[in-house]
């Protein structure tokens, strides 16, 4: 549309009939993104996180160099395999909430309306705001992880360093499959007290629960190993500590008859196949997420 | 500008906007009146494309609900509740919705000095009084220059000074030639900004009408709200409207003015009619609009006239 007229307000053009002033798909989702990066860099969870999760790790790094005689044997390879605990309960935990405060938070303070009153559409603003989110995460993570880095490089060389950039790839697939979990139990939530009750519901179970049911499911109706394994990597979180301990060059015979069995019948590409997991985790809740917002339609 | 076309929104079996059609000129203004619950936020809210709807609503030939970004660029909206990031500052705010519409930072604080609010940008949101959040709300909808300002109930929160200052802002906007539609409870605004009035009720639309055709006395009218036995209220209507009052309803009884002085004459109209009255509250009066003196009579109900119902759409 183009500008037909023009008047004076309080000394200033007005156009009557100005141009739609809509942007493009993209430039809506960074904007989305950059202000939710934003937000999460100046809010109390986000430097809660950063700081406690850099203080573990730098304890995590300490400890592991005084095991090895602080002679740095394979000093980030040890450091890995302490901090995959660390980061199989902190890292889901921090994700979940983050997202599933994020769109029933918005609704709740009323704000999710006006956004949807502006020119953008419902899919700009959910990936706008997972992009942003995802992003705050893995930095606050990497703070963590590069700290860890800088002390086990000083006292310790560059030995083992692949397997914990590995860590850090896979640690940023977790927070990410995570936070898409997040944000589907957000977009199913009308209330952010809520979404924070199932998010943590999940954290509880994913965390503890489900290798319990998988220890009594074996039991009781007697698993075959591969019904085992398929079951195990179902959740994100044994994926992930598989595909860590893979990445180190570890045998999965840590893990009993079940990581045998993995390492046995898959080979090199279990590797693959566990970070597929984690994509899988990332993109279905994420997908199903976006369905349902736009769907659903309303606040 | 604006089409709408039977819109129905239903919330599970209640109707909150009834098969309602309008249309709305470019440069045109237009009030949504009527009581709490009479449909007229969520008629905006359809009109956006923030709910999903039966019908059909379309802003300069965009749909409202398959093209919702293209017809909302061309919408500056004021909601009813202020609803912004409390801890953002106000700079930053206002920059971001400047970026969701492709706009510049300077077209940001052009806007911010359009409404008196250059100079607060390191404000947080929750530190602002009602009235600074009304206008960056007011400045948000600006920024893009958009020809269509839509605005629910945009000085419900505001005291009379504040209020005067939306009127004022958006008595300068409707003369740039802005097309406006808002819902409001006030006939003084109604009457210094609309040019024409949809009256909802339960929301249906009842009447579409000039605002001297809604208050066409220039006497002053006493509110009264009637609640019927039985809650008979859609015969009462009926009996007082075909007597010449207008009647309006919203699920909270039934409201009626008359002149101050024939207070009883809807009371004795039903009576005759076997339509018994267990409650009644006087409300406001409305004073002459010659005298535009409405500033401070706030009324939560209906549009007056001494007219018959027979005009209805």
């Amino acid at each position: 549309m183009t500008t037909l007229s023009t008047d004076q307000f309080h000394g200033h053009e007005i156009q009557t009939h100005a141009g739609p002033g809509h942007t493009s798909r993209m430039y809506c989702t960074i904007a989305f993104a950059k202000r939710e990066f934003f937000d999460a860099l100046s809010s109390r969870w986000f430097l809660l996180y950063t700081v406690a999760f850099s203080v573990l790790s730098i304890g995590v790094s300490y400890m592991s160099l005084a095991g090895s005689g602080s002679q740095g044997f394979a000093g980030f390879g040890r450091t890995t395999a302490g901090l995959l605990n660390l980061i199989m309960l902190v890292v889901p935990l921090m994700a979940l909430i983050a997202g599933a405060g994020s769109i029933a938070g918005e609704r709740e303070r009323g704000t999710l309306l006006y956004l949807l009153a502006q020119p953008i559409t419902r899919t700009e603003l959910l990936i706008g705001k997972y992009i942003g989110l995802g992003i705050a995460i893995c930095c606050s993570m990497g703070i963590g992880f590069g700290l860890s880095a800088a002390v086990l490089a000083f006292n310790a060389g560059g030995v083992g360093l692949g397997s914990f950039s590995m860590l850090i790839v896979f640690t940023c697939m977790l927070a990410l499959a995570m936070l898409s979990l997040g944000m589907l139990l957000s977009v199913l939530s009308r209330r952010s007290g809520i979404a924070t009750g199932l998010g943590l519901f999940s954290w509880l179970t994913l965390v503890f629960l489900s290798d319990l049911g998988l220890m009594a499911g074996t039991v009781l109706f007697k698993l075959r190993v591969q019904e085992v394994f398929a079951i195990a990597i179902i959740n994100p979180l044994q994926a992930f500590k598989m595909g860590v301990i893979v990445n180190m060059n570890a045998s999965l015979d840590v893990l009993g008859p079940v990581g045998s069995y993995a390492s046995r019948t898959f080979g090199d590409s279990l590797s693959w196949i566990l970070a597929l997991t984690l994509v899988g985790w990332i993109v279905f809740p994420l997908g199903l997420a976006l369905i349902l917002f736009c769907k659903r339609g309303g606040i | 500008m604006i089409h709408a076309k039977q819109v129905v929104k239903k919330f599970g079996s209640m109707r909150a906007v009834d098969d309602v059609s309008f249309e709305l000129g470019a440069s045109e203004s237009l009030a949504l009146w009527g009581s709490n619950g009479a449909g007229k936020t969520t008629l905006i809210r359809c009109l956006l494309g923030i709910f999903p709807f039966a019908g059909q609503a379309t802003i300069n030939g965009h749909d409202a609900q398959q093209s919702g970004k293209l017809a909302r660029a061309l919408v500056g909206y004021v909601p009813q509740e202020l609803s912004f990031h409390d801890d953002a500052r106000l700079g930053r705010s206002i920059q971001f919705f400047a970026k969701l519409r492709g706009k510049r930072k300077t077209d940001a604080t052009r806007v911010l000095e359009m409404v008196d609010l250059q100079g607060h940008e390191s404000k947080r949101v929750r530190d602002l009084s009602g009235g600074m959040k009304q206008r960056l709300a007011l400045a948000i909808a600006l920024i893009a220059d958009p020809p269509v300002i839509m605005l629910d109930e945009p000085t419900s929160n505001l005291d009379a000074s504040g209020r005067q200052e939306v009127v004022d802002t958006l008595s300068r906007l409707r003369e740039t030639g802005k097309t406006l539609l808002f819902a409001s409870h006030r006939p003084d605004e109604v009457h210094t900004l609309a040019s024409r009035v949809l009256v909802l009720e339960r929301g249906k639309l009842v009447r579409d009408v000039t605002p001297k055709e809604l208050w066409p006395t220039h006497r002053s009218l006493q509110t009264i709200r009637l609640h019927t036995n039985e809650d008979n209220d859609d015969q009462a209507a009926s009996v007082l409207r075909q007597a010449g009052l207008t009647v309006n309803l919203n699920g909270h009884g039934l409201c009626v003015s008359v002149p101050h002085n024939r207070k009883g004459e809807p009371m004795t109209l039903l009576a005759q009619a076997s339509i018994g009255v267990r409650d009644f509250e006087i409300l406001e009066e409305l004073k002459p609009i010659e005298s535009h003196d409405f500033a401070d009579c706030p009324i939560d109900t209906l549009a007056t006239s001494n007219q018959s119902h027979g005009d209805q759409p």
